[in-house]
């Protein structure tokens, strides 16, 4: 069947038949395309889906402590709860084999003064484990760490934007002594974040020296608990419901009670997001799809009557002692290396297409981050494409290597 | 060379059925030239298609070069098609995107001839209908009887044991239609059978044997004195 003068025939046909060609391969082409491109984007709506709701680690597990609203224990209700390190400590120890890391927040507003430039700006008194709950991203120096909080050193790590903000004629902020609500701290860190602009405005600083300007008390205003990744979404559910009943239980808080402590599982959070990127997807694919399946029927169109307008030929060929076999081979084959050929061409485009438009027009206009396809989706269509061609060629073919040669004959 | 005996073919128009053969008795010798004479809806191109292998009798007995021609497969039909018989049609039917040389050799295509053997068989026969200077050319930028010379050749390439002709001078001019039989006697002096299916009386005095179908019978079977192409070209 593959034979050398198979081949010169099929080339033949093809090559003197431009506009059936042409027209065949354009709707292939023109379907691949039309898919990897939009599946492509899809996959872009999703890359943006998960930038901005991936800027948090997601191992996260965030207690907040509120006001009781149920008597408990010898307790009156609205008894604000608060947290202290010794509560860290104890979640720490009991719970050690669960957690990667924790860290508390105490978030403060604080007039920030260099020089002739100052601004009120957020700052963050927290735990060396913070710069992971964030993924806050150094640019240059050190994030705070274990001798910080040791030492209550006055250090501030600052944000991107702080920098650009009181640092007038690209000063080196490094190395410099800002004041912060009076007192003054040495920068010994700049970051950014992915999180947008707010997130570059904020300052970190040690919790123990924000404790120790406070009349050195003990209080954290929230706590972080990142939870050991590979216990996985049912065990961090688990934890988080351990670590609820444990803190009632210390804090005296009745487990009726749904406030006193606010508990926030980024993981779940997660979850959700995930599935509405996912749902996202399913739409996308599922118009893609559309357009693959559209794309078969037009190959199918498009053979139907190419079939019908080689009937005499085919009575030709059979009068002149082709067999149905060979007829409905040729015609497959014909088939097949025309959607093959412009099956891939059009995969190509697509792909092209897809380097080409990706850029920061298209990440703040329409919200399509690096619009890309896996090659294995791509070639999985193209083949799925072809086979249908093939299949979509092979009942009119079959249809006309049976009709009687005479029937062909007089077929004008 | 074949054999036929009490052949019958109808066919069904709806819920009446149209008897086209009535039981048809046939023989032809090796050599021969025969027309098969008959006014339309005599029965006369459905005999030859039957003898073409292009279309099924109902009853009766078709024996080609001593080979039984019943119940064939699509496949068996194409393979007898293609090795005892070469076709000539009144619209010639080449394929219109082959050159003369490519369709000459499509018959060789089908025997699995080597392209460069069908190459040079095809030009061959293009020389001995006289077209060995248009074997590239298209159909399209050929004139009519040179594209039945180009099926002729075509019909002769694969050394068919008998060569069927339906009306092949029917589209042609009264010049060129003796040019082409002229042709065809030459043919048929080197000893090929031929069978000329046609309506028009002076190319069937051409033959050397007529046969007058008239309703689904044979009417008349006689051996004529043949008139000579030659005398009525140039």
């Amino acid at each position: 069947m593959f034979s050398r003068d198979t081949w010169k025939e099929i080339f033949e046909a093809i090559g003197k038949n431009k506009l059936r060609t042409f027209l065949t391969g354009f709707t292939v082409a023109l379907g691949i395309l039309i898919f990897v491109t939009l599946f492509g984007m899809g996959n872009g709506l999703n890359n943006t889906f998960e930038k901005f709701f991936g800027d948090d680690a997601t191992n996260i597990i965030r207690l907040f402590p509120t006001q009781t609203s149920i008597p408990y224990g010898g307790y009156k209700a609205k008894r604000q709860i608060e947290f202290d390190n010794g509560d860290m400590e104890d979640i720490e120890n009991n719970f050690s084999a669960l957690i990667d890391y924790i860290t508390p927040r105490i978030s403060r507003t604080a007039l920030v003064t260099y020089k002739e430039e100052s601004d009120n700006y957020n700052t963050r008194a927290v735990a060396p484990g913070h710069q992971y709950a964030e993924k806050t991203i150094m640019m240059k120096g050190r994030f705070i760490n274990e001798t910080d909080l040791a030492e209550k050193t006055k250090y501030a790590v600052i944000g991107r934007l702080i920098e650009r903000d009181l640092f007038k004629d690209d000063e080196e902020a490094l190395g410099k002594y800002i004041d912060v609500g009076g007192s003054a701290f040495k920068v010994i860190g700049v970051f950014q974040d992915d999180g947008g602009d707010n997130e570059e405005r904020y300052m970190y600083i040690p919790y123990t020296t924000r404790q120790l300007l406070e009349g050195n008390n003990d209080k954290v205003a929230q706590i972080i608990v990142a939870f050991n990744e590979s216990i996985g979404y049912a065990g961090a559910l688990q934890f988080q419901t351990k670590l609820d009943e444990f803190l009632r239980k210390k804090k005296v808080i009745s487990p009726e009670d749904p406030r006193g402590i606010y508990i926030e599982n980024v993981a779940d959070n997660l979850k959700k997001n995930q599935q509405f990127a996912g749902a996202l997807q399913l739409i996308i694919s599922g118009i893609a799809f559309a357009v693959i399946i559209s794309g078969v029927i037009g190959i199918s169109n498009i053979m139907l009557f190419v079939v019908k307008e080689r009937t005499k030929e085919i009575g030709i060929r059979k009068a002149m002692g082709a067999t149905p076999r060979k007829i409905t081979g040729t015609i497959m084959f014909e088939s097949i290396f025309i959607t093959a050929i412009f099956g891939f061409f059009g995969m190509i485009i697509g792909i092209v297409i897809l380097n080409l438009i990706q850029g920061e027009t298209l990440e703040e206009n329409y919200f399509i981050t690096k619009p890309a396809i896996n090659t294995g989706t791509a070639v999985f269509v193209t083949i799925l494409l072809i086979v249908c061609g093939a299949i979509a060629a092979y009942v009119p073919a079959r249809r006309a290597a049976r009709i009687k040669p005479i029937v062909a004959l007089r077929d004008e | 060379m074949i054999e036929i005996k009490d052949l019958h073919k109808s066919y069904q128009m709806g819920s009446n059925s149209l008897h086209v053969l009535k039981g048809i008795n046939l023989s032809v010798g090796d050599g021969e030239l025969v027309a098969i004479m008959g006014s339309s809806g005599s029965g006369k191109s459905t005999l030859l298609n039957i003898l073409g292998m292009l279309d099924g009798a109902d009853s009766g007995e078709y024996v080609l070069d001593g080979v039984p021609i019943k119940n064939l497969s699509e496949t068996k039909a194409a393979q007898y098609r293609n090795k005892f018989l070469g076709f000539i049609f009144q619209s010639f039917n080449l394929i219109n995107y082959k050159n003369a040389i490519e369709n000459v050799a499509l018959p060789l295509y089908y025997q699995r001839m080597p392209r460069k053997q069908r190459q040079e068989k095809a030009l061959q026969y293009l020389e001995r209908v006289g077209l060995k200077e248009w074997a590239h050319h298209l159909p399209s930028e050929l004139s009519g009887g040179q594209k039945q010379r180009v099926a002729i050749a075509r019909a002769m390439a694969a050394e068919p044991k008998v060569l069927l002709a339906d009306e092949l001078t029917g589209a042609l001019d009264s010049v060129t239609s003796y040019e082409i039989m002229d042709l065809i006697q030459k043919i048929n002096d080197q000893g090929n059978t031929i069978l000329v299916v046609t309506h028009e009386d002076d190319i069937a005095h051409m033959c050397k044997r007529i046969v007058y179908l008239k309703d689904g019978v044979i009417e008349r079977d006689e051996k004529i004195e043949q008139v000579r192409a030659e005398s009525y070209v140039q």
